[in-house]
């Protein structure tokens, strides 16, 4: 009767308070042909899938986190608990430090530990476990003990309605930090490979997973086991006017505007995912700024010490004479992220394609 | 000394028990008066804190005594502001169901903690909420419409449209605007007590958490300082059986919240959370105890959360309908109303007319809240701090320029023009 009741008001208005729709489209990945049959996966699926392979394969893995045991909040995990029953897959206690600090303890006696933070935004009770100790484990002891075999997964980046702590992209307080490997995928097929390189990595990884992928990324994930080797970007489209960096879902914004730029600017952009942001790939950006000679960066999480200045220094450090226009960010703003600002807040496509617009007249 | 008793220990297990009691010659440790002993013994779980009650499952008062003067009134605005929280929440979850707002939390099945416990205080006690205690608010006079606001996040929400649904805060009701990390607020909540502890007003402070909050770190530093530096501050544990989907089993062993206390030196009760008299004196008692002595109190309230945990979660894919169902016999309203129908403060009044004349003073609230526009949204760059710094200006230049150009790509009918 209620809900009649709520529903009937809906004559009434006008606008819409509730959530807002997407903020990209997300462009699939072309189906590998090397790589044997495949399946239609979205991300989440495709982490699911990852995570199934490795405690199948890996009889020493766990993973654990809070609600993990019934499928983590974003559905990761489930099922896991069924299938590897609740000594390889279990709920922890709510507390982020001991998530980590337990991790790496597993870590650090031969155990692959798969964690899980519920979110970007509420890893940072872990952060002195993270910075000081798994970061530091292998320095620190001469290379006596390290923590390689710990992985952290975290959902990360805006939600369209997650206001200011289910949309944070914290990873450039963890890119200041030497000694762990951050990456972050674009879409699915992307995610099984990365995710499964992470957790076989000799280093500890913090694995960001935009959570606006989960489900509007589906690709042609393949069955099988398979790698995407961590420290290399991927060029997305090849151009010759302007260079255009990216991860996560900004990718995806950013090959909107490729096309945008094409159709009305009659511009050339080379899209680049950075893929991976410790460490990253110098050579790959360095080669395409040398070709267009202009670059837009773009990130969602705030300007100031966001990890596009980083790049930008970089690549003013290595292609100083072939650069033709300032390097130019376009970013969240540097306040914390709100809630029914997000539209405007957002590196949405029509800021990035203003970008590109000045660039290119510059 | 040590070795001296070690080897006691050692030679003479059986021919004598000998309690070495320190008070003249050994130091004591920390001030505890301490005991030794030759027989080892492993302690293994300790005592239970039983669970105050005053109203039985059916309603029945359990002890006249403890309740000598019931003020009808009194229990009538348990009532009313009970059942005021269950009809906003089910709006409200209704709303967000329909896309209207982004996100909601009810309270279903734990109204009785929330009015016992906000009743129990006094108005100006400082709360530091987690976020499932819109009640304690009601209680206090925050208006419905002012919930709606919020959650529409439109001008007149006080937060200024920045946080997500149910993230409520009123100076004026000495509720600190709620915030979604888990635990932040505890020791927050420790130095704001130890601040009126300094200025001797006689007031204090409560802090509300979840069982599943309760396992951060930040809950052991608040209970550590609080004990050590004397804090007149309740902590208000609602011990709601799950933190998502995590049943309470999984999330501490012990005796519970409470039980935590003896460890840090903090004084502690349970109260059974579905009988909102019993928690409204137990919250009074906990208060006087906290401001008279100075000094941490722990109340934990045995509660079940009855709703899903939030909009965002389906509670069937972790529990079975029977759980819940077996937890809707203890409703707090269905158990107040019995109370009063027994004991003649109950008024047919209360149930139809009332509740509808509510429900209508909700919807009408909805419609009205979700015509209001959004702030204007330069907003976004107000209040990160004092003054908008240099850099924060250039900022919200750029975006003007941008958006004057592309203003047809920008919601801006949605918010206030500037
Ligand atoms: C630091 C932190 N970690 C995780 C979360 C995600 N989260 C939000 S509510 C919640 C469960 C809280 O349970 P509990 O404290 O028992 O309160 P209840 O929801 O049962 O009222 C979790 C894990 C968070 N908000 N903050």
């Amino acid at each position: 009767m209620l809900k009649r009741a709520v529903k009937l008001l809906r004559t009434n208005i006008s606008n819409n308070g509730g959530r807002s729709s997407s903020s990209f489209t997300y462009f699939a990945e072309k189906t590998p042909e090397n790589r044997g049959p495949t399946e239609k996966l979205n991300m989440f699926q495709a982490i699911n899938n990852a995570l199934d392979l490795v405690l199948r394969t890996d009889p020493s893995s766990v993973i654990f986190g809070e609600d993990v045991g019934f499928g983590g909040v974003f559905r990761c995990s489930l099922d896991l608990q069924k299938k590897y029953g609740k000594e390889r897959v279990f709920n922890t206690p709510l507390c982020e430090q001991g998530i980590v600090g337990f991790g790496i303890g597993l870590a650090v006696t031969g155990t692959t530990a798969i964690a899980e933070i519920q979110f970007a935004d509420y890893m940072f009770p872990a952060f002195d476990q993270i910075v000081n100790e798994a970061a530091k484990y292998r320095y620190r002891s001469g290379n006596l003990f390290n923590c390689g075999k710990l992985t952290i997964r975290t959902p990360s980046s805006a939600i369209g309605h997650g206001g200011l702590y289910h949309s944070q992209s914290p990873e450039s307080y963890y890119t200041h930090t030497p000694g762990l490997k951050i990456v972050i995928p674009r879409g699915a097929l992307k995610a099984k490979g990365l995710l499964l390189a992470c957790i076989r990595d000799e280093d500890p990884c913090i694995f960001f997973e935009p959570k606006s992928l989960y489900r509007a990324a589906t690709d042609e994930v393949p069955v099988g086991d398979y790698e995407c080797e961590l420290g290399k970007a991927d060029i997305l489209r090849t151009g010759t006017d302007v260079t255009l960096i990216g991860w996560g879902p900004q990718v995806h914004v950013l090959l909107e505007v490729a096309d945008l730029a094409k159709e009305k600017l009659k511009v050339n952009c080379e899209v680049i995912d950075l893929v991976s942001l410790l460490p990253w790939d110098k050579q790959t950006v360095i080669n395409s700024i040398k070709k267009t000679g202009k670059v837009l960066i773009a990130h969602e999480a705030p300007k100031t010490s966001g990890f596009g200045g980083e790049i930008a220094s970089t690549i003013q450090e290595e292609c100083f004479l072939h650069l033709e226009a300032p390097v130019s960010r376009v970013t969240g703003f540097d306040t914390p992220f709100p809630h029914v600002f997000e539209p405007f807040y957002l590196p949405n496509k029509w800021r990035c394609f203003e970008a590109v617009q000045n660039l290119v007249c510059f | 000394m040590f070795a001296k008793s070690l080897r006691s220990f050692h030679l003479s297990r059986k021919l004598y028990t000998r309690h070495y009691c320190l008070a003249a010659q050994e130091p004591s440790f920390n001030r505890i008066e301490t005991q030794y002993v030759n027989n080892l013994k492993i302690v293994e779980g300790t005592e239970q804190i039983p669970i105050y009650r005053l109203l039985d499952v059916d309603g029945e008062l359990l002890n006249a005594s403890e309740f000598p003067s019931i003020d009808k009134n009194l229990v009538q605005r348990f009532y009313k502001y009970m059942r005021t929280l269950k009809e906003v929440d089910k709006i409200l979850y209704e709303c967000q169901r329909q896309g209207r707002i982004s996100f909601y939390m009810t309270g279903y099945g734990e109204e009785g903690v929330q009015i016992g416990s906000a009743a129990g205080l006094n108005d100006d006690d400082l709360v530091f909420p987690q976020y499932r205690e819109t009640g304690v608010l009601l209680w206090r006079g925050f208006t419905i419409d002012q919930c709606i606001d919020q959650c529409f996040g439109n001008k007149k929400d006080a937060g200024k449209g920045k946080q997500m649904p149910i993230h409520y805060g009123s100076k004026d009701h000495h509720y600190v605007t709620v915030s979604s990390p888990l635990g932040t607020q505890l020791p927050q909540a420790v130095g704001a007590a130890y601040s009126y502890k300094m200025m001797k007003n006689k007031k204090c402070t409560i802090v509300y958490f979840g069982e599943g909050a309760a396992s951060e770190g930040d809950a052991h530093a608040a209970f550590n300082f609080a004990a050590t530096l004397q804090c007149p501050i309740i902590f208000f544990c609602r011990n709601n059986g799950y933190a998502i989907s995590t049943p309470a089993t999984e999330q501490y062993r012990g005796d519970g919240i409470a039980g935590r206390g003896s460890a840090y030196g903090i004084a502690a009760l349970k109260v059974d959370g579905n009988d909102v008299l019993g928690v409204y004196k137990a919250t009074r008692i906990a208060r006087n105890y906290a401001v008279e002595n100075n000094s941490p109190i722990i109340v934990e309230a045995m509660t079940y959360r009855r709703g899903h945990h939030s909009t965002s979660d389906d509670s069937t894919a972790y529990r079975r309908q029977e759980e819940i169902d077996q937890w809707k016999k203890l409703d707090p309203i269905v158990r107040l109303q019995n109370f009063m129908e027994k004991y003649g403060m109950w008024d047919n009044e209360l149930q139809s007319k009332w509740v509808e004349s509510i429900r209508k003073q909700i919807l009408n609230s909805v419609v009205q809240s979700e015509k209001v526009k959004k702030p204007k949204w330069q907003e976004m760059f107000s209040d990160v701090y004092h003054d908008l710094p240099p850099h924060l200006q250039e900022q919200q230049q750029y975006m003007e320029n941008h958006v004057k150009k592309y203003k047809q790509y920008y919601p801006l009918n949605d918010f206030e023009q500037s």
